[in-house]
């Protein structure tokens, strides 16, 4: 703009107008910005701290969750607690369970999820075995008493799922020198809803030696690079191609061709033959 | 000026009316504060769960949803659209609030609302400087602030820091170091900005505010032709910068308190001995006639008490 300023001063009011509004824009940014790091620092939520049935991704759960605490009323076993300010560390007022203190006793009729007025409890889960609050992971097998080659099969009994989320898998137990089995409590993941039953009633003091652990860190994603081609519908390659096959004869690489190692091939090396030295 | 304004807040009401007539809307008040708080307490404390939840969401006598219609925008800013219960229940509180006056929840509902009467109380009593003092604009400011950071960030942004849910949740779940947000803004109307927080600072006022800026019930300065100037009104009203339109308008001037600022508090009508004010409907058109002045230099500027 080559054009020359203007030498009339602004309007006052129109100044006035643009001031104000300058400084409530800087204001905005910088409150703004301090707002933003606090919802930034609410996300981080412990690792013991599991969601309810049903609660969406914790990204969406953020932007769905009033923090009315309906589900924890109508929770009839006191599972679900509201997230208290500097002492539960989930953002404050959502809903949460600890299930080392109080597990999940999956209802059938799922109350808190009807209950929930937003959708942050998602309505679509009606079948509570469906529910994947997280999953449990045998965590400490250093200590726990089926690892070291006892019966104790608590976890186990208490599933709700029993020999289909818990598992105890045989292998032959070498402190005993093989006398013995360990009967190895093993969590299926695809059936493990995370109501945290196992680990309430871990007999070990203290902390528990299996855990439940939300799903975003419990499980990994699978490899889609490798190949399970031991599964069914899962062929290594995508078409059935038929390679040509190696026929066994002079001039192939095939050790036990018919006629022996006549015509083409002689070994490199070959034992001494003869007398041995004295 | 006159000579009445030197007289205590309240004094020719209180001789006047009585006393409890002079404070009637007061109590009133606070007994409905109490009243919402306690039905959220029943529950809890008593094991009457008539009302389960909390001012964000709360369910009644098993039927009723109501929803906090601010809480629930930012959800939607945030990319969340709530199922229809929600929806339902954010809808029955803005009707209501859009009808009565949105900043009634500010003065007859909010649990905030005695902290920050009571920190002006000890403001007024220890006779602290008015103090930083934001544009009022600032709210609005606020709130759009407040749904930007919930649509950048997909959280429901307020409510990490929302004093009145933090209290109101406090006290029915369960409290942890909530208090200190409480306390925080009982600071800064004491000590920093005189009335400070509710009318300059809260995204949720400025957001009732807007939402009753139509809404039916209203404060006339009907009888304004009496006013003795004793400034009384002046002096309880926490916005009193929507008194000024309506008191010192001329004869063709509406008498109404239009401004969405207005929390229909009722203070100004307690306080007044001469009965100038009064609760009305926004289309009431009963003339009220304008004041005669008697001084001879009358004030030409508005007042600028805010």
């Amino acid at each position: 703009m080559s054009a020359p300023m203007p030498t009339k001063p602004m309007d006052p009011a129109r100044r006035r107008f643009l001031q104000d509004t300058a400084r409530g824009v800087a204001g905005c940014a910088l409150a703004g910005a301090g707002l933003a790091y606090l919802v930034q620092d609410a996300r981080a939520i412990p690792a013991r701290a599991i969601r309810p049935p049903g609660a969406l991704a914790e990204d969406d759960f953020l932007a769905a969750c009033i923090r009315c605490g309906l589900c924890v009323r109508d929770c009839p076993y006191d599972t679900l607690v509201l997230a208290e300010l500097g002492v539960d560390g989930a953002a404050t007022g959502t809903p949460f369970f600890d299930a080392r203190d109080i597990p999940c006793e999956m209802c059938e009729d799922i109350p808190c999820v009807v209950a929930c007025p937003t959708g942050a409890l998602d309505k679509g889960l009606t079948n509570i075995d469906d529910a994947r609050m997280g999953t449990a992971v045998l965590i400490d097998q250093e200590n726990c008493l089926n690892a070291l080659g006892l019966r104790c099969d608590v976890c186990y009994r208490v599933c709700p799922l029993i020999d289909e989320a818990i598992t105890l898998e045989l292998s032959s137990n070498a402190t005993s020198g093989g006398h013995h089995a360990i009967f190895m409590p093993t969590v299926h993941a695809d059936k493990c809803t995370g109501c945290g039953k196992c680990e309430k009633s871990c007999v070990l003091p203290e902390e528990s030696a299996i855990k439940v652990l939300p799903m975003r860190m419990a499980s990994a994603q699978s490899a889609e690079h490798y190949r399970r081609g031991w599964e069914e519908n899962n062929p290594l390659v995508d078409q059935i191609i038929d390679l040509p096959d190696r026929l066994p004869g002079p001039g192939t690489d095939n050790l036990v061709a018919p006629g022996g190692y006549e015509g083409g091939f002689k070994p490199t090396f070959q034992l001494p033959t003869g007398e041995v030295g004295q | 000026m006159s000579d009445k304004t030197r007289l205590p807040v309240g004094y020719e009401a209180i001789r006047d009316k009585g006393w409890i007539m002079a404070h009637r809307f007061l109590l009133l008040r606070r007994t409905s504060q109490f009243f919402f708080l306690s039905l959220f307490l029943l529950g809890p404390w008593f094991g009457i769960w008539w009302v389960q939840g909390n001012l964000s969401g709360s369910l009644t006598f098993g039927i009723l949803p109501l929803t906090d219609p601010f809480i629930l925008l930012q959800g939607m800013a945030a990319g969340h659209w709530p199922e229809m219960t929600a929806i339902l229940g954010a809808l029955i509180v803005g009707v209501a609030y859009a009808l009565i006056g949105g900043r009634v929840y500010c003065s007859w509902v909010c649990p905030i609302n005695p902290v920050t009467d009571m920190a002006h109380w000890l403001h007024a009593k220890v006779g602290m400087p008015k103090g930083w003092q934001p544009k009022r604009g600032t709210k609005y400011f606020m709130l759009a602030m407040v749904l930007g950071v919930s649509a950048l960030s997909g959280t429901i942004a307020w409510e990490v820091i929302n004093p009145i849910s933090m209290l109101h949740r406090g006290l029915i779940f369960g409290m942890g170091f909530a208090w200190a947000f409480v306390l925080g803004v009982f600071v800064f109307d004491f000590a920093l900005a005189r009335r400070g927080w509710c009318g300059h600072i809260c995204p949720v006022g400025a957001f009732y505010g807007l939402l009753g800026a139509k809404s039916l019930l209203r404060v006339t300065a009907q009888k304004r032709a009496a006013c003795d100037d004793c400034m009384d009104c002046f002096d309880v009203c926490p916005e009193n910068q929507v008194i000024t339109p309506a008191l010192r308008g001329k004869d063709a001037d509406t008498p109404l308190i239009l401004s969405p600022d207005c929390t229909n508090c009722g203070r100004c009508i307690d306080v007044c001995s001469v009965d100038v004010f009064n609760f009305t409907h926004r289309f009431d058109d009963t003339p009220a006639p304008g004041r005669v002045r008697t001084r001879t230099k009358p004030a030409q500027k508005v007042d600028n008490a805010a």
